[in-house]
């Protein structure tokens, strides 16, 4: 199958990070920027299914300024066939500019699968997939923890509150993947290799309007926790009353 | 005066907490319109009308039931194509959504369809002339954006218990209507729903929530968690991805950036550190607990009350302590 997968270049979130003067972003000094978590899973997906289902071709697609090169480069280490740098100076807060310009390169373009990952772990939106879709008119399903395709048809398994949800859709279709779908495999050395002689192909992103912008970013509030009430289980009595006199939660 | 819309999220027949807080919402933002209307728009099988008239308890004026055999289970096509066409047939200044699973589903759709801004997993908001200023989690909870979304309607998705459900009671007019497209014509098609592990309270709904974390040593002793949770009565249990992942709790269990995030009202982390990855999930819980036996752990930071101690000793007296309160009333 002919599958692209939609991957971003978001900040390690384990690492400390600091608000930049601007006070609408993060400091990028001294963050390690890496695909997010959910979109290597959702490229895990893709290369799974090529293996089982015979010969395929998985396209890795992302927006960004010049510095995405890396992280294209490192999607095809681990095994994506070729990689498309839709360049822009600055990817906007904003899902759906973002989804008319990945539609606009998605289109007619082949593709039995197109993948994301539930979403980025910068934004927290996870609506960029969900609308790439609306837009192709193309049939979705979002958060997807179990997959089968067969015949041209899937059957995908979603994790609802306390319950889980079947539903079967035809191909083409747009699937966003939630962790935990398939491990996620490591760059070896010899596509490390490999990955320099794939192609990535650059075009300037058709970005949509942009109507949702980040007017202030902050840190949260420190807690005013680190209240130790006492040690061992002689604490728990004062544990309680607080929680029924101050914290009034009982 | 504007008007605001509301879909009103419904499993098996009867409300999830999570369409109250989408009608307390748009009631605000009705109210903060100069007092337009609330109309709520809720989808199933033929019947779900008889509990349609409940969202007029949180100032819902107007509910929408679309009604069809073909709607007792989620059906993403018919539900969007069918808010996309209110949404274009009246004037709203804003329309709400949850942002729970079926929420997340849906609104993105909506908005692309309508060609709309949708700010997404909201905690606050406000509306700003011609724009809505809201409050966001960012960077899986480490920041906290506020984000200005323009255009109307404004589409939000709202985080479960960030806005609590508020009565506002009223008579509220209920209407049937089909669905604007065919349920017998939608390709995606939901074709099961399988509770896990039924009757219990889920994560996202529960006021309290008792977690545990490697500390526990065994999955055995996740049998003192659950204790703990019935003792609360009102409880659900969640763990950290360590222990899911070492399969100790079902996948579903784990709280934290790559699983659910909850803001409890009272939450009780038990043998947890206090790893980031976990705290992205819970840190906005109103009253945070932890019980753990080292003195330096992370999560001793973040809690409001710690006790530093043998979780094998302070829980099962824990346990003992809320049993009692709650016999005592």
């Amino acid at each position: 199958m002919k599958i692209a997968v939609c991957i971003k270049r978001v900040p390690d979130t384990e690492m400390r990070f600091a608000i930049a003067a601007d006070g609408k972003s993060v400091d990028p000094a001294g963050l390690k920027f890496d695909i997010s978590d959910f979109d290597g899973y959702a490229i895990e997906v893709a290369l799974r299914l090529n293996e089982q289902q015979g010969p395929g071709e998985v396209v890795a697609v992302a927006l960004g300024p010049d510095a995405l090169q890396e992280t294209l480069r490192k999607a095809l280490s681990i095994g994506v066939d070729r990689g498309i740098h839709l360049k822009c100076d600055a990817v906007p807060f904003d899902g759906l500019s973002i989804a008319h310009a990945l539609a606009a390169e998605l289109r007619d373009a082949g593709y039995n699968l197109i993948l994301f990952g539930r979403m980025a772990t910068d934004t927290g939106n996870g609506t960029v997939g969900a609308m790439t879709a609306t837009l192709l008119g193309l049939p979705l399903v979002t958060a997807i923890s179990h997959l089968e395709i067969k015949d041209g048809r899937g059957t995908a398994h979603r994790e609802l509150e306390g319950a889980t949800e079947t539903s079967t859709f035809p191909l083409p279709a747009v699937l966003t993947i939630d962790e935990g779908i398939a491990r996620p495999r490591l760059p070896s050395l010899k596509g490390i290799m490999a990955a320099k002689k794939k192609p990535i192909d650059i075009r300037p992103a058709a970005l949509g309007p942009v109507r949702l912008t980040v007017e202030a970013l902050e840190l949260p509030p420190e807690r005013t926790g680190g209240r130790i009430v006492g040690e061992g289980p002689d604490a728990v009595p004062e544990l309680v009353r607080l929680l029924q006199t101050e914290a009034k939660v009982l | 005066m504007a008007n605001a819309f509301a879909f009103a999220e419904l499993r098996g027949g009867a409300f999830r907490k999570v369409a109250f807080e989408t009608v307390t919402a748009a009631r605000m933002a009705a109210d903060a319109s100069g007092g337009g209307e609330v109309h709520a728009m809720v989808f199933g099988a033929p019947g779900t009308a008889a509990v349609a008239e409940q969202l007029g308890r949180f100032g819902a004026d107007l509910v929408t039931v679309v009604e069809h055999p073909g709607l007792g289970r989620y059906a993403p096509e018919v539900f969007s194509a069918t808010i996309a066409a209110a949404l274009r047939g009246g004037s709203y200044r804003a329309a709400l959504f949850p942002a729970s699973a079926e929420g997340k589903d849906l609104a993105p759709r909506v908005a692309a369809a309508l060609d709309l801004g949708l700010a997404s997993d909201v905690t606050a908001f406000e509306l700003n002339g011609d724009a809505v200023i809201a409050r966001h989690p960012a960077y899986i909870g480490k920041a906290i954006a506020t984000l200005r979304l323009t255009g109307q309607p404004a589409l939000l998705s709202l985080r479960p218990g960030a806005i609590p459900a508020r009565e506002a009671p009223r008579t509220a007019r209920t209407t049937t209507a089909a669905p604007a497209v065919d349920p017998a014509a939608a390709r995606v098609v939901v074709t099961g729903l399988a509770p896990r592990g039924a009757a219990k309270l889920d994560l996202g709904e529960a006021p309290v929530v008792v977690s545990g974390g490697r500390g526990l040593k065994a999955a055995e002793n996740f049998k003192l968690i659950e204790e703990l949770a019935s003792a609360f009565g009102n409880a659900a249990v969640g763990a950290t991805r360590a222990v899911t992942d070492d399969g100790w709790r079902d996948p579903s269990d784990q709280i934290g950036q790559t699983g659910r995030v909850v803001s409890p009202s009272l939450y009780v982390a038990v043998g947890i550190s206090g790893a980031v990855q976990h705290l992205a999930g819970m840190r906005t819980s109103r009253v945070i607990v932890a019980i753990n036996r080292d003195k330096d752990a992370p999560i001793f930071k973040l809690a409001d009350y710690g006790i530093v101690g043998d979780l094998f000793e302070v829980v099962p007296r824990l346990t003992e302590e809320i049993r009692r309160v709650r016999r005592e009333g």
